[in-house]
This record gives structure tokens, sequence and C-alpha cells, in this order.
């Protein structure tokens, strides 16, 4: 099983792939869209890369949830843990 | 054996796996359809990314059905992977929701009006033109409208522009009746699609369905649209243009 660091690392490179974020910059107290200005279509492709990445499902109804880099980080921790 | 065997379709709109589009081009090819898909702009590398959950890999094509370059194009992108269509699903709509939805009937500008029907019905026109040399008899469009009939709750421009694609589909059948090609539409109820989320106050009468249809409606079950969508684009329908199918579990049918 991944570690939290080994999580947020793919995600910063999933968020760095798709918005054009620089990868250390996205960390686990970092909101998506007021720190790193990821938009809602950017955030939908950021969960599907996630989904594939750490081969977990993560619903709709769930992404509104997930406002920071640690909320993902830990759903996905949750997740693969299930 | 599946009744599209043999047969090669495009799909466009197909962005996440929660997309009609998406249900509909696996149902189509579990039915034995070569199947292409499209999307445009930024969702486009979504698209690629869901592209690869279908049961086999389809190839991803580049289409706004706003921009005349793409649809010149287009038959030559097709091309590429098939030599011919025998269906195209159009499942394509787009109005702004901050402007033009969620009771926004009595105020929505124009341009946005305007881009609306460009996007959501002036398309199903120009999506099958650009399709028409690679298609021959027996072929089938297939489009998805949400009962223009009635005033829907926040639907408001949404409404007017599937109108307009209801009417499209009927000059379509008209028109491309004589080269043997079908075009019919779908309306299904209410689904929790991507689209519709995007609706301001869907929730407040997405549950009608459940308490009204006969035959009972589940809100994240595309397979009904999507195994209707897939009988139309076969040899079942052949007698069947400019018609609008309900998949609502009967809700239509019902006074109350």
């Amino acid at each position: 099983m991944a570690s939290t660091e080994e999580i947020r690392s793919g995600l910063a490179d999933i968020v760095n792939e798709v918005a054009g974020i620089p990868a250390d910059d996205v960390q686990l107290d970092k909101s998506f869209t007021d720190d790193l200005d990821v938009d809602s279509l950017s955030m939908v492709e950021v969960v599907v890369a996630a989904e594939e990445q750490f081969g977990v499902k993560i619903p709709d109804d769930e992404v509104k949830n997930l406002k920071t880099v640690g909320d993902a980080v830990a759903f996905i921790e949750n997740a693969s843990a299930a | 054996m599946g009744i599209l065997d043999g047969k090669r379709v495009l799909v466009a709109g197909v962005t996440l796996d929660s997309s009609i589009g998406f249900a509909t081009a696996k149902v189509a090819q579990e039915q034995g359809a070569t199947v292409l898909i499209s999307n445009f702009g930024r969702a486009l590398s979504i698209t690629r990314r869901i592209a690869k959950r279908l049961p086999e890999e389809p190839p991803v094509l580049e289409l706004d059905v706003t921009d005349d370059d793409h649809l010149a194009r287009l038959a030559d992108a097709v091309r590429e992977h098939v030599d011919g269509l025998d269906g195209v699903v159009h499942s394509i709509a787009y109005g702004n929701p901050e402007t033009l939805l969620g009771g926004k009937f009595l105020t929505g500008p124009w341009p946005d009006v305007a881009q609306a029907v460009h996007v959501s019905a002036y398309s199903l026109k120009s999506l099958t033109t650009a399709c028409l040399p690679l298609m021959k008899p027996g072929g089938s469009i297939v489009g998805m409208t949400f009962d223009a009939s009635v005033a829907w709750p926040g639907y408001d421009w949404m409404g007017f522009a599937k109108g307009a694609l209801e009417a499209c589909n009927r000059y379509l059948a008209r028109d491309l009746g004589p080269q043997g090609i079908r075009c019919n539409l779908v309306s299904a109820g209410a689904l929790k699609t991507l689209a519709a989320k995007a609706i301001p106050g869907f929730e407040l009468f997405e549950h009608e369905w459940a308490k009204r249809a006969p035959l009972g409606w589940d809100l994240d079950d595309l397979e009904p649209t999507a195994r209707t969508v897939v009988a139309l684009l076969s040899d079942f329908f052949p007698k069947t243009t400019g018609e609008i199918v309900h998949v609502d579990g009967g809700y239509h049918a019902m006074g109350a």
C-alpha cells in the first residue's frame, strides 16, 4: 500500500500534468480551487486520472468534499485500504 | 452475435463514464459495433482517459460541432479508422448555466441562446451532413432529447434548444429518407450525468420519475437509454424515422 507521501506525490504529478501547476506547490494544506486554481473541468480530469493511478473509485458526489489536496489524499488512502 | 455486428458507429459527445455517450458506446461494442468517439476542447483529454474504460479502447476524434473546419475534416478523420459509418450518435448539448438555466428564461441573452441552439440543435444537422459522405442506405442517426413538448423547472432555454432539436430531427428524417437513412431521437427520463448536474434545480424534480413511472426509474442507470439508442442504430427499426422514443419508464404517458 502506498504511503501518504507517495499518494501526495502521485497526485501532485497528475495535477501538474492536467493543470500545469508545479508539482511542488501541491501540498496537503492547499485548496484545489483557492490556492491552486484548479477549475471544475480540470478537477474532473484529475479525479479520472487519480482513479486510474490509484485503482480507486471516487464517486461524483464525493468530489465536492475534496476541497484540499489533503482531503483527496485521505480519501484515496481510505478507499485503497477498504 | 450482436445486433450491431459489422456496423461502424461514431458516438459524438463522450466525456465521463457517467455520460449517455459512454454507456451507448459500451453497449454498441458489446453488440458487435466498431466504435469511434469524439469530444472537443479541454474535455478531449478527459475523453482520451475515459476511452480506456470501454471494453475495447476506441479511437478518440477531436470534433467541435460548431467548428466548420472540424466538420469539414471529419469524414477524413473517420476514414483513418473505418471505411464508412452505419450509425451516428449525437449526444451533445450546451447552454450557459449562469445565464440560461435555473429560472433565467425571462432574462436569457440572445448570444447565449444562439450558442445553446447552435451546439445543441443545429449541430444535429451539421454533424449529420458532415457524416453523410460516409453513410449508405440503412444508416441511422440518433440524438438525445429531454421531452421538449412541456416546460420543466430550471431547464429554461435548454428546453427551447431541445424543441429546436426535435424539429431538426423531423426535417432530417424528411431529407434523409430518400437516401434510406433514418433519424430519430431518444427522450430519456432524468439521469444523473455530468450535464444534468450542471442544471440548477435539477435535483428538485429528478425524483419525479421514480414516483410516477409505472416501470420505475433509476437515476443512475444509463443502460436502458443506451440499449434503446443501440436498438435504433440497428436494423430492427427499419421504417422508423423522425420519431422520438421515450425511455422514461412510462413517465410521459401518465397524467399524475
